[in-house]
């Protein structure tokens, strides 16, 4: 974890990138750039992005424009993907569902980050009964598999996407919390740490100066596989119909709707599931080379590769 | 290397009573599931069934007229000896209910793990033993691809292909084992396989991981250099060493496979926990909903707890630390 803020501080001191020779280490964004998979997953991720924001624009039909005449037509020129059983262009339909997923994705990594990070940067430096009574909730959270806790969750309140993005928030809170832990107990030890202690530095400032840069890169990366996770989650949410309600679309929904139309219409299946898949991948792939880069272990078999 | 039995004593001593508190800490949620539903449960569960005297039996019934710590150590204690009350929607014990469906799930949970365990040590291992070289690349990518897949849309595929399409296998249903042994082996098979998918490809990168880890173990390089085949190392220093952690990763892939049935369940009509729940939730059944979230909660905890004791006795490390 040390490893990764002295090379932060060094490309900072030479905006250039160059490796300084003393230490061999060089920027992180130029491993990143190396390495042609994360690359072309940043690449998905920002089509999807612009896609989401774009929506009323490129979708080339409106979202709940039925029209029975057309129903479950195969892909054609007119329609991409098909239509569903309504009438209803498939591909519109994705297009629009996409910032819906992104939103809930997002809405509930970021709750799940701000009050799960502090928890564990909080049980990991202070110790003692406090890291117990917190990591003993933890492990009662992670007693329950995700999908049961948020269904749980979802049953007490009402479906919608509010209640989606509380239940994967607070199914994915323990994760960070742990994650935030255990980089702190390993930053905690570290002599600068000790020193800025003895020197009488107070609590707090050890926390924002000394302990939350040093645990940046495990946070980094496992905000890129929550992202993943989360759009999976919504996705299964949706899929048994506790997660976005119709006439509202999105992707697990739209699985939802074509599981009746199985034999008849390939497409209403085939293609949601695709914009899923893509998207989980995506942040998959981005948080693997994140981690590559980020974490002092994987870093230093990637310079190795780059000098080879 | 031997551990004083007193040592192990200690050991599995301390991971009771850790499972103990976590297992206090499930039951403390799970009841307070029913007690965080806005409003008046066995209100909202009976809907537009609703009549004074239903309501009234419902309420006395399930307990929910008396006061909420009377509630609390009523639930504890009568959880404890396996009555989890009944459920709001048939009115038959909720224990009884949730034995029923266990075989089902159990069974496609096991199907599924088997099979992921069969695609990841042997990815696993091959990939680690060729680090850095194509082979490792294709597993790598080939494993997101499986850990990204949502599970219920590779249901849906492989029914189109294998159901609709080809008429091979059936896309529905459920025969017992104990009925027909063939029958569920037709019947198990897509959706173990869906299952299996995602838990192996999670297990291949912890395979993997282990493997690489063993590999650079100085009596691994003691072994080579002492002429031993290749295919002798590979099999009793590396791959028995590796497989000791992979063990934990399989306890608690099973646990996220209990949590995959769910929608897996929905779409095969896979008669299960996971089908149980769903209908459940669909129905406001929380008596039904807090018993099957605290039965899996709990398979969870038993099955860590006993992978833990495996680990120890299979690696001594363990218990010193």
């Amino acid at each position: 974890m040390k490893q990764t803020s002295e090379t932060g501080g060094e490309a900072s001191q030479d905006p250039s990138g160059s490796a300084s020779p003393a230490s061999g280490r060089v920027a992180a964004w130029k491993l990143l750039a190396a390495h042609p998979v994360t690359l072309f997953s940043i690449f998905v991720l920002t089509c999807i992005v612009v896609v989401a924001l774009a929506a009323p624009w490129i979708a080339p039909y409106g979202v709940n424009q039925t029209d029975v005449s057309r129903a479950l037509q195969p892909p054609s020129a007119a329609h991409w993907m098909g239509t569903d059983d309504l009438g209803r262009d498939v591909m519109s339909r994705i297009i629009a569902a996409t910032g819906t997923s992104m939103q809930i994705a997002v809405a509930s990594v970021v709750f799940a980050f701000m009050v799960g990070v502090p928890i564990g940067i909080l049980a990991g430096y202070v110790g003692g009964l406090v890291d117990a009574v917190l990591m003993r909730v933890v492990d009662v959270m992670f007693a329950f598999p995700v999908l049961l806790l948020a269904l749980a969750i979802v049953a007490i309140l009402t479906p919608g996407q509010l209640t989606t993005m509380i239940a994967i928030g607070v199914v994915f809170t323990p994760i960070f919390a742990r994650v935030a832990r255990a980089s702190t107990l390993s930053v905690r030890v570290e002599p600068f740490v000790q020193v800025s202690r003895t020197m009488g530095t107070p609590g707090w400032w050890i926390l924002l100066r000394h302990i939350l840069p040093n645990i940046t890169g495990p946070i980094v990366v496992q905000t890129s596989l929550s992202l993943a996770f989360a759009i999976l989650s919504e996705a299964a949410l949706s899929f048994l119909g506790l997660g976005i309600q119709p006439p509202y679309p999105s992707w697990g929904g739209m699985l939802f709707d074509a599981q009746g139309f199985m034999s008849q219409a390939w497409w209403m299946s085939v293609f949601p599931g695709a914009a899923i898949f893509i998207a989980v991948l995506a942040f998959n792939l981005l948080g693997d080379g994140l981690r590559d880069v980020l974490d002092p272990k994987q870093r230093t078999l990637a310079e190795l590769r780059r000098k080879r | 290397m031997r551990m004083s039995p007193r040592a192990v004593t200690r050991f599995l001593g301390m991971r009771l009573i850790h499972s103990a508190v976590v297992l206090f800490g499930v039951m403390v949620v799970t009841f307070a599931l029913i007690q965080l539903v806005p409003g008046d449960p066995v209100r909202l569960a009976l809907g537009t069934r609703y009549t004074q005297e239903s309501y009234d039996a419902l309420m006395a019934a399930s307990g929910l007229d008396r006061p909420m710590g009377e509630q609390f150590f009523a639930y504890i204690g009568s959880a404890a000896t396996g009555d989890l009350g009944v459920s709001f929607r048939s009115g038959q014990p909720v224990t009884v209910l949730l034995f029923e469906r266990l075989p089902a799930t159990l069974s496609l949970a096991g199907a599924g793990l088997l099979i992921g365990l069969l695609i990841a040590v042997p990815a696993g291992l091959w990939a680690a033993l060729r680090e850095g070289r194509l082979a490792d690349g294709v597993v790598r990518i080939t494993s997101q691809f499986g850990v990204s897949i949502p599970d219920f849309w590779m249901g849906m595929l492989l029914i189109l292909v294998f159901s609709t399409g080809l008429g091979w296998l059936p896309s529905s249903g459920y025969i017992p084992i104990s009925e027909s042994p063939g029958g569920w082996l037709r019947q198990v098979t897509l959706p173990a396989i869906t299952v299996g998918t995602v838990a192996g490809a999670i297990l291949t990168r912890y395979v993997r991981a282990a493997t690489l880890e063993v590999a650079n173990m100085g009596y691994v390089r003691t072994a080579k250099s002492k002429g031993l085949a290749p295919s002798v190392v590979t099999l009793r220093h590396i791959a028995r060493n590796a497989l000791v952690p992979v063990l934990t990763v399989a306890g608690i892939q099973l646990a996220t496979i209990l949590s995959g049935v769910i929608v897996v369940e929905v779409v095969f009509a896979w008669p299960g926990l996971g089908r149980l729940v769903f209908d459940s939730v669909a129905s406001r059944d929380y008596p039904m909903i807090q018993g099957a979230v605290l039965l899996i909660a709990v398979m969870f905890l038993l099955i860590n707890f006993i992978v833990d004791v495996l680990y120890a006795v299979v690696d001594p490390r363990i218990r010193l630390a």
